[in-house]
């Protein structure tokens, strides 16, 4: 399964509903919900963190966040 | 309803939304800076005149996402509205939100709502609709979510809107109507949160039920009533649950909501953005960038503050002589002119470079960069067991530790925080300056080397990266032998750039600066007068001094002013501070030290700077004359009576360098650690490990030099 850590810059996908349970509140409120867009932006050198774009708010999260969040890639 | 003639406004919004532009533009040089009753966070109030001769009292509360806080700032939010329905409380919430965010915006605005206390919305940023490509039906808008909107553009000149948040305020006011806009319990589970209300139905659902999320309780709670919730607060299971489905609905009924009152035009989104972050969060460029930025930073801070240090410096230094001749002889002028006087300047002479750097940092913020610069940080930070987010208290703990340690409260992770905490005052502070000046200028010699380094700016530098060096050394090993569990969770918004307000940095560098001259200035300030008491008095012997030198000098032909210079140096000598100088002799003796630099160690407890003026009047040069080339003088002719050489030879120097690099001086700081730790445990950590690391260091440093 893949996860917002798995994404390629530039690349867009959706946050699984399964995930639901594995996304920190703060993260939850912050607009990362199940059925959102997300876009990975820019990452730091080492791959962490991760500048992404989800469901218009624009965020950095660390790698360990990121790779719990699953996501479906969009087509 | 009764009358009132002033009512309570509070301002809360998600960071970045120009909440604290409106607080400004309301309030205008009507604020100051208070404390929350109990805490340390800054609250800032202000006042304005809603209509005829009713007032309003605004305050503006710290940016936060969301009611549940995760950083002591927002803490004092949860505080602030769950304390409802007492005295202090707002009558009217004002939810500030950015035009392009509204829907994440609208999560806190939805939260405050359910809290059932009037509300009014002001969505900021307005001017910007167009080029984005955003219409919102407002009418319908406020019909939906049954509040006053008002659409606002304080960063625009003249500013739109603020005259109509007046008026919301004054009307949602008037009105006094306040419905929840989600109905959460019903959504979730209804019999566990009618079982909840049970409790005590007073309360709102929502307020019960942040109750027992947040494990915060409102004063008026009764005692069994707290237990009934606390039963409820154990179940963690629900709970957890409870709050993500909550917080799923909230955002179903947003967007509910804004699918018929907003409409955004995506293809018009910003690219100016998109074009740079390409640069500044680039994995080579942003790095250079930054590092040219900082460089370019200190460089101002040294070209821009000398001046106004050096008048400061001056005009005490004349005020004190003024005061001591003009003033009748006595306790009260020794007093004022020795120990306050000499005290203030000590506080005051700091502004300039903390106000520098605070404007610098205040721009890099208001911008949006500083954002960029937390996430290209954050890696490398974390592998000394920090956070992206400790890069700003380690810049700013080379103006000053004090507001360094302050500027530690948005760090989320609570052992992130510590040792941030407690590694910043290794950072070359400004107090530091004066005692490397003297010291290198007797020292080093003043030569180039490879013809364009100058060897003395040379030492400097390293001295700097020594402190930058062992700060991060320091971090490693805490980070290593902490046993406690990092239960943070890292998360940044990444604003859109924008100019920054000068309104906005102008009022945040003068709080910042009098956050510090109020809270260092008072510590600073005591120290001095009982550095001055110490000073000042002593046993018999002391008493005597003046009647003894003068019996002595009395067939030697000897100016006044040599003979007073002689007398003070021997009152210094024969004071308490003077005892306690010489009974740490023997400690200090193994640096390279005598008594007389063991009583200006001590003096450095004020503030490190007073190193230089305490020798300076131990070698009794003229007290109204800080002219660095006479102390400099007279303590490059300092002889060691034991060796018969120079005191200030290379092996003391380099000895004295690495203790003040090292050592823990500062009082002030210390008080500031406990405050923010809450308990005397990591500034007495701080004080002993730092202490033994500098005798040691300086000892290695002396005995292998000489």
């Amino acid at each position: 399964m893949s996860t917002i850590a798995s994404l390629h810059i530039g690349e867009l996908a959706y946050i699984s509903e399964e995930s639901l349970n594995e996304i920190p509140l703060k993260l939850l409120e912050m607009g990362c919900l199940p059925g959102a867009e997300v876009e990975l932006i820019q990452l730091a050198p080492l791959n962490d963190p991760l500048y992404i774009c989800v469901n218009g708010s624009h965020l950095a999260i660390r790698k360990e966040t990121a790779s719990k969040i699953q996501i479906i890639k969009a087509q | 309803m009764s009358y009132k003639k002033t009512i309570n406004v509070a301002l809360i919004g998600n960071p970045n939304t120009g909440k604290t532009s409106l607080f400004n533009e309301l309030t205008g040089l009507n604020q100051k800076v208070g404390n929350y009753p109990g805490v340390t966070v800054d609250k800032k109030e202000g006042q304005v005149k809603l209509q005829g001769n009713l007032k309003a009292i605004i305050t503006d509360l710290p940016g936060t996402y969301s009611i549940n806080p995760t950083s002591l700032d927002e803490t004092i939010v949860l505080k602030t509205l769950l304390n409802s329905k007492t005295e202090k409380t707002p009558d009217v919430i004002v939810v500030v939100a950015d035009v392009e965010n509204l829907k994440r915006n609208l999560l806190l605005f939805s939260q405050v709502k359910d809290l059932e206390i009037p509300t009014v919305l002001a969505i900021n940023m307005a001017d910007q609709m167009k080029r984005k490509g955003i219409t919102i039906d407002l009418k319908l808008l406020q019909k939906e979510l049954s509040n006053e909107v008002v659409l606002l553009s304080v960063r625009k000149e003249p500013e739109l809107g603020v005259e109509e948040v007046k008026k919301a305020i004054l009307k949602t006011y008037n009105s006094a109507k306040a419905f929840p806009l989600c109905n959460v319990n019903n959504r979730i589970d209804p019999a566990y949160f009618d079982r909840l209300k049970e409790i005590n139905p007073k309360y709102s659902i929502y307020e019960l039920w942040l109750m027992i999320t947040q494990n915060s309780f409102p004063d008026k709670i009764s005692e069994d009533e707290k237990k009934a919730l606390i039963t409820f607060k154990n179940d963690s299971k629900n709970l957890k649950k409870y709050q993500h489905k909550e917080t799923i609905y909230r955002y179903q009924k947003i967007n509910e909501i804004l699918k018929k009152t907003y409409l955004a035009d995506r293809s018009k989104a910003s690219d100016l953005r998109a074009k740079l972050d390409n640069v500044f969060t680039h994995k080579i460029f942003g790095y250079i960038l930054f590092f040219t930025l900082l460089l370019l930073i200190f460089q101002s801070i040294f070209d821009w503050a000398s001046l106004p240090m050096d008048f400061i410096d001056t005009l005490f230094a004349k005020l004190s002589s003024y005061v001591n001749k003009t003033m009748s002889p006595g306790v009260l002028n020794n007093l004022i002119s020795e120990g306050i006087i000499p005290g203030v300047g000590g506080i005051i002479i700091f502004i300039p470079q903390i106000a520098i750097l605070f404007l610098f940092v205040s721009l890099l913020e208001e911008t949006g960069y500083m954002s960029r610069v937390v996430f290209l940080m954050d890696k490398i930070m974390r592998r000394f067991g920090m956070s992206g987010k400790s890069v700003i208290p380690l810049i700013s703990g080379t103006a000053c530790a004090i507001p360094a340690v302050m500027a530690t409260r948005n760090i989320s992770g609570w052992k992130e925080r510590l040792i941030t905490i407690l590694v910043t005052p290794f950072t070359t502070c400004s107090a530091r300056l004066p005692v490397y000046a003297i010291i290198i200028a007797l020292i080093i010699p003043e030569k180039k080397i490879f013809g364009i380094l100058n060897l003395q700016g040379l030492t400097l530098l390293s001295l700097y990266i020594l402190g930058f060096a062992t700060a991060i050394i320091a971090a490693v090993i805490l980070h290593k032998t902490l046993k406690i569990k990092n239960t943070s969770f890292f998360v940044v918004e990444m604003p859109d750039y924008k100019l920054p307000s000068l309104k906005n940095v102008f009022f945040d560098v003068i709080e910042k600066t009098k956050a510090f001259v109020f809270g260092a200035g008072k510590i600073i300030l005591s120290i001095s007068i009982v550095l001055w008491f110490l000073a000042s008095n002593g046993p018999q012997a002391f008493t005597e001094v003046e009647k003894n030198i003068k019996e002595k000098t009395i067939s030697q032909e000897i100016s006044e002013v040599k003979l007073n210079q002689m007398i003070a140096s021997a009152k210094l000598e024969n004071s308490y501070i003077g005892i306690m100088g010489k009974s740490i002799e023997p400690l200090i003796k193994p640096l390279g030290y005598d008594w007389k630099i063991g009583i200006a160690l001590i003096s450095s407890f004020a503030a490190r700077e007073v190193f230089v003026g305490t020798l300076a009047t131990i070698y009794s040069v003229e007290s109204d004359d800080d002219d660095i080339t006479t102390i400099k003088q007279r303590m490059n002719s300092e002889i060691n009576l034991e060796t018969n050489s120079k005191r200030f030879n290379f092996p003391v120097g380099m000895s004295l360098l690495v203790f003040y690099a090292f050592a823990m001086q500062c009082m002030a700081t210390l008080a500031i650690v406990k405050r923010e730790t809450k308990s005397w445990k990591w500034p007495l950590i701080q004080f002993v490990g730092m202490g033994v690391l500098a005798y040691i260091c300086s000892f290695i440093v002396f005995q292998t030099l000489s």
